[in-house]
């Protein structure tokens, strides 16, 4: 399913990043999953949070640039091999992909992969079809 | 556009030019006998207040300099008692000691005038809330422009800087129809209104913006973001404050108050005046000034004169916008660069997406110049995307490479991260100092 991700602009300096979690925690924001992708100079944050509207409130009022986006959310089996069933799905589709983490779940047994693909309506298509992704929203949001 | 004073502001250039020679004779006559610097500067040429017969005779004189203003600080180079002036502003002193300029009363109602004609030319009527967004106190900018909004008639709202939601909600709340600041602050509260959504409720037409330099770029954003008609000024604490040389209606360059203020562009290497048109450094002679007048004050200032007559029929002579001031400029790795360069390269390169706040930074490391820029990232440009940054990157050092001819570091940072006064923003940082 598709669900809703805040990206987060970071310059590389000491102390942005717990900054910018530290925001989170004062609203009473809980963080899901998140990846750093960096650069030399800066960096992005992509998080997956429990109230994604107010995070990205929040996040303006602090004068931070950020950005909602769409990705893929989809349940695999915490098991050796579980990404690769989804990720074959994928390549047979032939569709790219331009980032993706993953994090244990909560739900027992599952993973959880967050995905982001160069065409997100196709994946999801697919992923759904191949019985992929059926997750309870509240079981994304709250890992 | 009605005219404030339509015999001065047309006056045929001979009858002009009679009167700054009248003018010019009494001033430098009135100098020589009350101030020190400038009499001793005469001497040593050989010349004799009698030998200035005319504004033909203007190039003969002995140039001024801020240099001057601290070697006879504070009132060294006052040409009247203390009794006389009724107010004193100091510029803020980045490189060194301030400087201090006084005003008689007689200067405080010239200064409203030249303000109260350029409120006029732009159109601002007594019908006009005008906000004053300067900083009120030793900067002159506040009570300047003030003194000019008031003597017209218009209602002044004298709101000084920071602050900036209070700006707005005063901005919204008084239904005010004209505002003057800085560029920079206007800019950063086009992009505050923008970001509470506000802008419906506003009720702005004109902006007066000076004091620094800004670009033809960062006015077309201003004007739009904030849907107004921006308007240039010109003006520094030696010559007056702002107010010396301001746009009319058809933003073609600032007429220069020549009943007032006498202009020169000379080449700044050898002091010779340059002919019609060229490219050099302003030089101003204050004609009716009583407590702190200048002779061929030597502003730094680079930028050029346009003769050509005004549509708006003004006969006043106007000068483009400075191009950078020649202390501004900045030779790195031997090859001049002026801050208002890479605000031009900053505002084409993104396609108005980023915000026109940077920094320059210059340092020395191993004999050699280092060169970084750092540019506030815009929240219009964002996306999830780490490679369309690194495409604006590029972009940016390769434009700033083909426009200046050398390449920079560029950095992008955090939003808001560079220090954006609410006076005047520190473009440059030059740790060179003592490594050359």
């Amino acid at each position: 399913m598709i669900i809703k991700q805040l990206s987060v602009f970071l310059e590389n300096k000491p102390g942005k990043l717990c900054e910018m979690v530290e925001t989170l925690a004062n609203n009473g924001i809980d963080i899901s999953a998140l990846s750093l992708a960096d650069t030399a100079e800066y960096g992005v944050l992509r998080l997956i949070v429990d109230k994604p509207d107010r995070a990205k409130d929040v996040f303006k009022e602090e004068g931070v640039i950020v950005s909602v986006n769409s990705v893929i959310a989809v349940a695999m089996d915490d098991a050796i091999g579980g990404s690769v069933k989804i990720l074959k799905v994928l390549a047979d589709a032939g569709i790219s992909i331009e980032y993706m983490y993953a994090c244990v779940g909560k739900i027992s047994g599952k993973a959880l992969m967050v995905v982001r693909t160069d065409n997100q309506e196709m994946a999801e298509e697919i992923l759904k079809n191949r019985g992929f992704g059926q997750i309870n929203p509240a079981d994304i949001y709250r890992i | 556009m009605p005219l404030r004073s339509e015999n001065i502001e047309k006056m045929p250039r001979e009858e002009l030019n009679k009167l700054q020679s009248k003018r010019l004779v009494e001033q430098v006559k009135r100098c020589y006998e009350r101030v020190e610097c400038f009499r001793n500067r005469m001497d040593e040429k050989g010349l004799k207040p009698q030998d200035i017969k005319g504004i033909e005779d203007l190039h003969k004189l002995p140039f001024s300099y801020k240099k001057d203003l601290r070697d006879y600080y504070p009132y060294g180079l006052f040409a009247e008692p203390m009794e006389n002036i009724v107010r004193l502003h100091a510029s803020s002193g980045t490189t060194g000691k301030r400087i201090v300029v006084g005003y008689t009363e007689n200067d405080l109602e010239m200064w409203a005038e030249c303000f109260a004609r350029m409120f006029t030319s732009v159109g601002v009527t007594k019908n006009d809330i005008v906000q004053i967004s300067f900083g009120y106190g030793l900067f002159t900018g506040g009570f300047g422009a003030h003194a000019g909004a008031q003597r017209m008639g218009a209602t002044v709202v004298p709101m000084s800087s920071g602050n900036t939601a209070l700006q707005i909600q005063t901005l919204i709340d008084f239904g005010v129809t004209v505002l003057c600041c800085t560029p920079s602050y206007a800019m950063y509260l086009a992009e505050e209104i923008e970001r509470m959504g506000v802008k419906d409720k506003l009720k702005l037409r004109i902006g007066i913006f000076g004091a620094e330099p800004w670009s033809e770029n960062m006015r077309s954003e201003i004007e739009s973001k904030l849907s107004i008609k921006a308007y240039d000024i010109y003006g520094l604490s030696e010559v007056l404050g702002p107010g010396v040389a301001c746009e009319c209606e058809y933003q073609s360059g600032m007429h220069i108050w020549e009943d007032h203020f006498l202009v020169e562009i000379i080449n700044p290497d050898t002091g010779e005046v340059l002919p019609e048109g060229e490219t050099g450094e302003l030089v101003f002679t204050s004609l009716t000034k009583e407590a702190f007048p200048v002779i061929r004050y030597r502003t730094r200032d680079i930028c050029s004169l346009i003769t050509e007559p005004c549509i708006c029929g003004r006969t006043h002579i106007k000068m483009r916008k400075p191009s950078g001031r020649s202390d501004d400029m900045l030779i790195i790795r031997g090859v001049n660069v002026f801050p208002s360069q890479i605000e031009e390269v900053l505002l084409n390169v993104s396609g108005n997406h980023i915000t026109p706040n940077y920094q320059i930074i210059v340092d020395r490391v191993n004999n050699n110049d280092t060169f970084d820029v750092n540019v506030e990232m815009s929240e219009s440009f964002f996306t999830d995307d780490i490679k369309s940054i690194e495409r604006l990157e590029r972009a940016i050092t390769e434009q700033l490479r083909s426009s200046l001819g050398i390449g920079a570091k560029v950095h992008l940072v955090n939003p808001k991260s560079i220090i954006r006064s609410e006076g005047k923003a520190t473009r440059v940082i030059d740790n060179r100092k003592g490594k050359i």
